[in-house]
């Protein structure tokens, strides 16, 4: 499971998109905010936590399509399949190269763009904690939509369709945290119901992937 | 009295529907038809809201249909999971479309409704934004089900998808609770006779809820028997080229 | 006939319009699909008795 781990981190790193191109992505979006709603300082506060929080969210579902898709056109994912480890393993280790390779790099830049957004300096610490939270979800929901539209061509925007209603939960909390606690607000509450969603969905969307996966190579 | 199981043989279930479709889609028109017409035309105002009080008798029907049509799509979805009956796959498939279209219906009468009443076409309270939501899972579902060519593989991945969205569903229904405080009224049926709409309104929308169920129940028998032939088509067509 | 509407005859009128509108629209493309998909099996399975 740790070879499969560090092939994949590997891969993405190869290929110069893990690391690089979401992170890229999130720092333009994160750019092009200000540009759209003008650069007051008070406005751009307020709703900062919510666009790093979007931002996050939509670098995330850039990368999902490559978790499977590779795998399955050189023929590997069915030899995993195959393979002693079991699949929900195999998928579980997929979605945390995924939050590694895009994940982590968002939670690390995301005070950068804070800066960006004129964040208040209390908040920098619970939008670091929130998303650090929350993006484990993100990844585990993407590897269950990537599993499910494997088998599909183009099936990008589908995937989009149908991972982004699953995010509303870890969005709702994860920006209501990051929110609360840029205002000073108590952040417990959020946190805690946040902490829940992550650790259900990576405790049990594996599974599911896992079924999904082997119906679409069946 | 057979078991229920023999209603999962295609051939069966298609002969029942041919049977059961007309009484069901007459007395849904007919209890449609009465329900509509009696709320519309011989129901009293409401002191406070005045004549968009009639728009209840499409809006709580609708919501509640659009609610229990994913219910029912989870329920079948489990049954093809478990005992693997197709008529159960396809009917989920079937009530899909049906579903949406009533939470279209619901979101639709709600944002005029709430235009004289809120004074605002929408708010982001937590029903309207559930609804919403609910809306994006039934748009998702179709989706993958019109993605994926081979049947059995659609109806197996479209089913866990159905199962994870109700999680995901009734999670975004609490979250967005939390993230805010709505305006809507609470439950307009409830055995709590004291928060309950009023008599005169009360038997009207009774009447048009079952009008609007019974047309459901029509809908997913036609639409069903649709995926039915369509899939038997599909079958005869395959095998002709084989050979 | 027409009972009085009032001020919200509007939105009470478009909302009748716009959900009846949806339904028998609805119910126009499943009757429609139901005729397409039983003629089409027709067929084959004409196709397919006569070919032995």
């Amino acid at each position: 499971m740790i070879a499969i781990l560090t092939r994949d981190i590997r891969l993405a790193v190869r290929a110069g998109g893990g690391f690089g191109l979401g992170l890229a992505f999130f720092l333009i979006v994160v750019v092009l905010v200000p540009f759209a709603v003008g650069p007051e300082v008070r406005l751009l506060s307020t709703i900062a936590p919510g666009i790093l929080w979007i931002g996050a969210l939509l670098a995330c579902l850039l990368s999902l399509d490559r978790i499977f898709a590779l795998d399955r056109e050189d023929g590997s994912l069915d030899l995993l399949a195959t393979s002693p480890v079991p699949l929900e393993g195999v998928v579980a280790m997929k979605a945390l190269a995924h939050w590694i390779t895009t994940g982590l790099p968002l939670v690390v830049a995301a005070p950068v763009l804070g800066v960006l957004m004129s964040l208040p300096v209390e908040g920098f610490r619970w939008l670091v904690i929130s998303l650090a939270v929350g993006t484990p979800a993100l990844s585990t929901i993407g590897a269950f939509g990537a599993a499910l539209t494997v088998g599909i061509k183009r099936g990008g925007l589908l995937l989009s369709l149908l991972v982004l209603p699953l995010y509303v939960p870890t969005l709702i909390f994860g920006a209501e945290v990051a929110r609360a606690g840029a205002t000073g607000l108590d952040v417990e509450t959020p946190l805690v119901l946040l902490g829940a969603v992550t650790c259900v969905t990576v405790a049990l969307l594996p599974f599911a992937s896992a079924a999904v996966l082997r119906m679409n190579l069946r | 009295m057979a078991s229920i199981w023999e209603y999962a043989n295609p051939k069966k279930f298609t002969r029942t529907v041919d049977v059961l479709l007309p009484p069901v889609a007459v007395l849904a028109v007919l209890a449609l038809v009465t329900g509509l017409v009696w709320g519309f035309f011989f129901t009293p105002d409401d002191y406070k809201q005045g004549s968009t009080v009639k728009i209840i008798y499409l809006h709580v029907p609708s919501a509640l249909l659009a609610i229990n049509a994913w219910l029912m799509m989870l329920v079948a979805s489990l049954i093809w999971l478990i005992r693997r009956h197709h008529v159960s796959a396809l009917a989920a498939r079937a009530a899909a479309p049906v579903g949406a279209v009533m939470t279209v219906i619901a979101l639709v009468t709600g944002a005029i409704w709430g235009q004289p009443m809120w004074g605002t076409w929408w708010a982001w309270d937590p029903r309207l934004t559930s609804f919403l939501i609910l809306f994006l899972f039934y748009l998702g579902y179709i989706a993958l089900w019109s993605a994926i060519e081979n049947d059995d593989t659609a109806a197996d991945l479209t089913s866990v998808l159905c199962l994870v969205g109700s999680v995901f569903a009734i999670l975004s229904r609490y979250a967005v609770n939390f993230w805010n405080q709505g305006l809507h009224q609470g439950a307009s049926l409830s055995l709590d006779k004291e928060e309950n709409v009023a008599d005169v309104f009360y038997f009207p929308l009774l009447v048009c809820i079952g009008g609007f169920v019974l047309l459901f129940v029509a809908l997913v028998l036609l639409r069903t028997r649709t995926e039915i032939r369509a899939r038997r088509t599909r079958a005869l067509l395959a095998r002709e080229r084989m050979t | 006939m027409i009972p009085d509407l009032g001020k919200y005859a509007g939105a009470v009128l478009s909302s009748y319009a716009v959900s009846i509108t949806l339904i028998v629209l609805l119910v126009a493309v499943s009757l429609w699909r139901s005729r397409r998909a039983a003629q089409a099996l027709r067929e084959v399975e004409e196709r397919v008795k006569r070919n032995g």
